[in-house]
């Protein structure tokens, strides 16, 4: 047994774990950090034979900014901007977790009002990730027309959201016991005829996208991840939802008004990359009909609890909050010590463990499959790294 | 003193001094081109601020890719690394020498031209085999495999399907091929050979790298291919020459299956210059709308569907010719 516990500070991981087991008729390609497609700052190392990957392995830590470490030295408010920041695709989804997190701590109550109003801006950034994510996916497979339209519907929605939030891309909307301001009529009509030309557009992006020929070829039968990878990994999201079982957490575990809402939760069993990118096609369906649906009942009232502390102090205790982003489950676990600022936050970033699982599925593909696969898993990197 | 140099001298170097003139401009107008058209394509104005509607911009481009700095990686064997783009370049100017623009626009009426061109049009990938293996990059070497099993299984049916068309005519002159056709749309050889037509715009796309068949530098698995470490005019001069084998390849299918110069009314270089345009906007087209297929799936396409195709219908061709 090794008990010399000195970090070995030769060379990198690279030089340290992967070349050493190299055999001697295959060639080690270093994908990334700089690389087109693994989407920001992901490094994964490929061992390949000709075109066949025999290895792969992601090497994480080039984006690392110790957010989790951060919480530990602000108030509750200085840490508002910072969860949306590391998931800057669905910034809200990573805002609402850490306020959710106070606010059930403290029990304050959170005005209907309010909890509309974040669930119609939430799934508005849901179908804004969405719509990256089939942008950015579709130039992997080297198509770079439907990412001028995907960034046309996405720049709508963020007009709209901007007049209300402030923002464009790191929400930071909501705030302890309700959000930052309310909405007004101007807001509700955007969205309304937003949400109509998005449903003739899902037309469009079908017959001329989805229904591809050299599209299918690409994505389908590629990259298969069984449930039971899923399960080992704690894959969750389109990825899980992609390989057959229904899980949602607005759904299984409700939170908020999502108990009110008629919504369906797509799954495909076909378990490749097809079945991810249909469910994410769904859910921007599906996403639109929660809109529409809480617009039609959006109550009267206030925005924000009228005696919501400004600066909370929550009691000592233990907390964790989990919500459904774009990516799967995000988690945030809180815990306080009474004091000014939080004593430890942990996030759960649905990237990690969908990212855990490329390893196994990525051996014996080609690297344009790779890429393929890699894609379809929706990473954002500095979710994944924090 | 002119005796000593022979006419057919300068003739040829004449031609060439205007061949290189009408390629650099033709270079200029496809950038323009295709800027503006994947412009269109995806919802956006393209170039518009250099110039009047941008027509500036390719020169721009081209300025800048001037002034930047001649770069050669560590390790790479700088003669062949530079040598690489030119070799590129060159065969792509000698194969206008026998392409007939218009009824007397030709510097050499060659009786081997289809074959000259043929011939020429495939040093190409020793370029970027060259290019491939010099970088040392590890992406530049994978792109070079790449397009070397891609050029060397897709002239296979490049020349397949241009067979039945030699045996129709019975010349490799472009010329006498284009005189064989006549002047009106149903004359030419798309309509009697619609299935080589195909067969040889595929493989034309595939032999100048175009998309969905530009793997050798696929941008989202090999960063840039062959060319990743070529930086100023050495990705200039492959950039140029993928344009160049573009056109000479839309050239090659104006003349063999469109009827060439000659046109319903008044035939002349401005019949075949529109053809020639018709067909590169084709392909710029398809560039702009297709995604990227897989290599496994290039090959099966050439192996299991196009080189059969061709075989196919250069036997019932010869059947043809056989019965009449």
């Amino acid at each position: 047994m090794n008990l010399d516990l000195r970090l070995n500070t030769s060379g990198d991981f690279y030089s340290q774990k992967f070349q050493t087991t190299k055999r001697d008729d295959t060639l080690i390609l270093n994908m990334g950090p700089q690389h087109p497609s693994t989407h920001g700052v992901l490094r994964v190392l490929l061992e390949i034979d000709g075109e066949y990957i025999l290895r792969a392995e992601p090497v994480l830590g080039y984006i690392h900014r110790m957010h989790e470490k951060m919480a530990e030295v602000m108030t509750y408010p200085q840490y508002l901007p910072n969860p949306p920041r590391t998931d800057y695709l669905h910034a809200m989804a990573w805002n609402w977790a850490h306020v959710a997190a106070v606010e059930r701590l403290m029990d304050i109550q959170v005005p209907e009002r309010a909890e509309y109003l974040r669930v119609i801006t939430c799934e508005l950034n849901r179908i804004c990730s969405h719509l990256l994510w089939w942008g950015s996916y579709i130039m992997d497979l080297g198509a770079s027309t439907p990412f001028m339209y995907a960034f046309h519907n996405r720049e709508r929605i963020q007009d709209s959201l901007q007049r209300i939030t402030g923002s464009r891309l790191t929400y930071c909307y909501y705030r302890f016991g309700g959000v930052y301001c309310d909405i007004d009529d101007k807001f509700i009509s955007e969205i309304r005829e937003i949400c109509n030309w998005m449903k003739e557009r899902a037309k469009m992006y079908k017959d001329l996208v989805t229904d591809n020929f050299i599209l299918r070829k690409r994505v389908e039968e590629i990259g298969e991840i069984s449930l039971e990878t899923c399960r080992k990994y704690g894959a969750t999201g389109p990825v899980l939802r992609g390989s057959g079982l229904a899980y949602d957490v607005r759904r299984d575990e409700p939170y908020s008004v999502y108990d009110r809402f008629d919504f369906n939760v797509p799954s495909y069993d076909n378990c490749d990359a097809m079945g991810r990118y249909l469910v994410r096609m769904d859910e921007i369906q599906e996403s639109i009909k929660i809109i529409e649906q809480a617009l039609d009942s959006l109550p009267e009232g206030d925005h924000i609890h009228p005696k919501a502390p400004k600066r909370p102090k929550p009691p000592a205790g233990d907390v964790y909050f989990a919500l459904e982003g774009a990516r799967g489950k995000i988690g945030l676990n809180l815990v306080s010590d009474g004091g000014k600022s939080p004593y430890r936050i942990k996030l759960r970033a649905p990237g990690f463990s969908n990212l855990s699982l490329f390893a196994e599925v990525a051996q014996g593909t080609m690297i344009a499959d790779a890429v393929s696969i890699l894609g379809s898993l929706d990473l954002v990197i500095p979710e994944i790294d924090r | 003193m002119m005796d000593i140099i022979p006419t057919q001298f300068i003739v040829i170097f004449v031609g060439l001094l205007a061949i290189m003139t009408f390629i650099a401009v033709n270079a200029l107008i496809l950038v323009y081109l295709e800027r503006k058209v994947a412009g269109f394509i995806q919802r956006r104005p393209g170039p518009y601020e250099v110039g009047p509607q941008g027509i500036l911009q390719p020169v721009a481009d081209g300025v800048k890719l001037l002034g930047k700095q001649i770069f050669t990686p560590k390790g790479a064997d700088s003669k062949l690394y530079w040598l690489a783009p030119i070799i590129s370049i060159t065969p792509a100017i000698v194969c206008f020498v026998v392409i007939p623009f218009g009824p007397f626009l030709q510097v050499i009426n060659s009786n081997v031209g289809l074959i000259l061109i043929l011939a020429f049009t495939g040093i190409n990938v020793l370029a970027i085999c060259v290019a491939g293996w010099t970088s040392q990059n590890k992406y530049s070497l994978i792109g070079a495999a790449r397009d070397i099993s891609q050029g060397v299984a897709y002239e296979i049916p490049l020349l397949l399907s241009i067979l039945p068309l030699i045996f129709m005519t019975g010349t490799l002159n472009l010329y006498e091929i284009v005189i064989a056709q006549g002047a009106w749309p149903w004359q030419w050889f798309i309509a009697s050979q619609p299935l080589a037509f195909f067969i040889f715009f595929i493989c034309s796309l595939a032999e100048a790298n175009r998309t969905p068949f530009d793997l050798p530098e696929g941008e989202s698995e090999l960063t840039a291919g062959f060319h990743t470490d070529y930086a100023g005019m050495g990705f200039g001069l492959f950039f140029f020459a993928e344009y160049t084998y573009m056109t000479v390849a839309s050239c090659i299918v104006a003349i063999l299956f469109l009827g060439g110069f000659q046109g319903p009314i008044a035939s002349g270089w401005w019949w075949f210059l529109a053809k020639v345009y018709v067909l590169l906007l084709i392909m710029i087209w398809i560039r702009w709308t297709f995604p990227r297929v897989r290599f496994d799936q290039l090959l099966n396409i050439c192996w299991k569907w196009l080189i059969p195709l061709a075989v196919l219908n250069l036997l019932l061709t010869l059947g043809v010719i056989a019965i009449c």
